[in-house]
């Protein structure tokens, strides 16, 4: 595994991530993320997943991972428990998202947000003038078979923050192999934010 | 002792029971009754050689009925020790890498002290006059074994059902001899059900006229009490899905005897395991034992108090449809380990097996287990040697 073929999303966190941290995984999958971030940043790395067979996977390569939804995940914690806990395309399949930014802000320093742009052109150009419900790279799901409880746009996110008087300390928006500087809304698939509570 | 090799590649072979006896006339163990009890002798097996540096040694620790014979073959036996799918070269506790140890406990009656044995005071089996044991006193006898064995800390101490208790009690007492700890389908302390299937057990055995207030010695077990304790045991082992695959309503016969008879297989399968169970294991043992397993309570901070350094690494295991242990006491141990921030891994693995999901489902078990001691073993940069 070279850096270059490391996923984008994955490559932006392990540069945001400081050598040696603590982080919390949530929604670790197969455990790719944080075990790169080990090895190579030293990291003390734990994730949470709810699918046996990724648990598994987790195990062969000596990860540490917690059997659990991310609702029910986070409350044993005490507080500041981890430098980051990572909640990377999750978050819009968590139940009770307002909750538990909530409590990852409250266990971890950080917290790193990525999610699929719901605003991205592509879906923009099929809702407009197809009429029908975005299948795009970032949203591959049709309508009855996602696993996505919720749809937000980078700038939902942002007037989440606001509201919420949460604090963002970096955003990222990702394209299919690079950044995006302009127009984010209409132009990122994806979006990293770096948050955490004043 | 060297292992016959068998045909089968993987297997032990012969294995020879061990025994090794301590706390002597001078120096008895003192219980958590606040009784001493002494000299006492603990069975044991071994498979694989202890490393130079006496790092790769593994003690597995059992459940209720079992016994120190987790693998291999005894001289004339058909059948393999308890978790012998677990414990060979290539298997899960792979014993070219590892020195597996499986202790028995005290209070038991596979060969190691317990209310059977012969009081050297009296000359007589001790019977009721055996003292009551805790699963605190168990570990503390098998790390007299430890200690006997040379070993200053174990790679690992594995278990399941009161196996486990037995684990999270080793982290408990000797934190600083585990480098891992893997407790299956067990918990920090039994709930009022698990209590309540205890206390029938024990009473069907007390109400046996047969069980002379302990001192049956001299005329036989209290077989038909230990047998109906041993049929509400196999009940709560299994799962409503597990009996109906095995058994569903099928009859031993064409038809209903109308008769109170053997009608049903189930019933069948139960006298049989009852009649098994009396063959093989004493009645004040199964009183003495449950006991134990109902006083223990490492709820709370009891397993890891405040203040003290957790270098200990966990892997814990539930089974779905395990409703004796029932997952959420899994998750309390889970819950403990989060607040200190223990490194540590949980999965709840699929089965339809209830309880005995911890001795039949090998193949999940050996996947985690393996790469976890694996990972363990190779110390704790393994992920940067990868």
């Amino acid at each position: 595994m070279t850096f270059k073929t490391v996923r984008l999303d994955h490559q932006i966190i392990y540069k945001i991530i400081e050598p040696g941290s603590r982080v919390l995984d949530l929604g670790c999958g197969e455990g790719d993320l944080i075990y790169f971030l080990a090895k190579e940043k030293a990291a003390k790395v734990q994730g949470i997943e709810l699918s046996e067979e990724a648990i598994y996977k987790c195990v062969e390569k000596g990860l540490s991972v917690f059997h659990s939804d991310i609702d029910s995940g986070l409350m044993d914690y005490p507080d500041r428990s981890f430098d980051y806990v990572i909640l990377n395309q999750s978050l819009q399949e968590v139940k009770r998202v307002d909750y538990v930014i909530k409590e990852a802000m409250r266990v971890g320093k950080k917290v790193i947000v990525g999610f699929p742009n719901f605003a991205h052109v592509a879906a923009r150009l099929r809702l407009f003038f197809s009429g029908k419900a975005p299948v795009t790279l970032s949203l591959p799901y049709h309508w009855y078979d996602t696993p996505n409880l919720h749809f937000l746009s980078t700038s939902d996110f942002k007037d989440y923050c606001n509201e919420k008087h949460i604090e963002i300390l970096n955003v990222f928006y990702l394209g299919k192999k690079k950044l995006i500087r302009f127009w984010p809304n209409l132009f990122a698939q994806n979006a990293l934010f770096v948050i955490n509570k004043p | 002792m060297e292992n016959k090799k068998t045909e089968e590649k993987n297997s032990l072979g012969i294995i020879e029971p061990k025994h090794f006896t301590f706390a002597e006339s001078t120096d008895k163990l003192l219980l958590e009754s606040g009784q001493k009890c002494g000299p006492i002798t603990l069975a044991y097996e071994t498979y694989g050689e202890l490393n130079s540096d006496k790092s790769n040694a593994v003690l597995i620790v059992h459940a209720l009925s079992m016994d120190a014979h987790a693998a291999g073959f005894h001289p004339g036996d058909k059948n393999p020790g308890w978790w012998d799918s677990m414990i060979g070269p290539g298997k899960a506790f792979d014993t070219k890498k590892y020195f597996v140890i499986c202790s028995n406990v005290i209070g038991g009656c596979k060969g190691s002290t317990g209310p059977s044995s012969i009081n050297p005071q009296t000359h007589q089996p001790y019977g009721l006059d055996f003292p009551i044991i805790t699963i605190s006193d168990m570990v503390n006898a098998q790390k007299y074994l430890i200690d006997h064995l040379g070993i200053e800390r174990l790679l690992c101490v594995v278990g399941g059902s009161m196996g486990g208790m037995q684990v999270l009690q080793w982290v408990a007492s000797f934190p600083h001899m585990v480098r891992c700890a893997i407790p299956i389908a067990t918990t920090l302390k039994h709930s009022p059900q698990q209590i309540a299937f205890d206390e029938v057990g024990r009473q069907a055995i007390m109400a046996d006229p047969d069980w002379r207030e302990g001192n049956y010695y001299a005329y036989g077990q209290p077989e038909k009490g230990l047998a109906v304790a041993r049929m509400i045991g196999h009940i709560t082992y299994m799962s409503d899905k597990s009996m109906e695959e095995k058994f569903s309503r099928r009859l031993k016969e064409k038809n209903f005897s109308f008769e109170f008879k053997t009608d049903f297989e189930v019933e069948g399968y139960l006298h049989y395991r009852g009649d098994a169970f009396v063959k093989r294991f004493d009645a004040n043992s199964y009183l003495y034992i449950t006991k134990a397993m109902d006083y223990f309570d490492l709820s709370g901070d009891k397993m890891l108090p405040k203040g003290k350094p957790v270098n200990t690494r966990f892997l814990v295991l539930a089974f779905q449809s395990d409703w004796l242990y029932p997952s959420y006491q899994s998750q309390e141990i889970v819950r403990q380990l989060k607040m200190r921030r223990v490194d540590a891994t949980y999965c709840e693995i699929k089965s339809t097996y209830g309880h005995d999901a911890f001795l039949l489902e090998t193949e999940e078990e050996t996947h985690l287990i393996k790469h976890f001691l694996d990972k363990t073993f190779r110390g704790y940069n393994i992920l940067r040697e990868l």
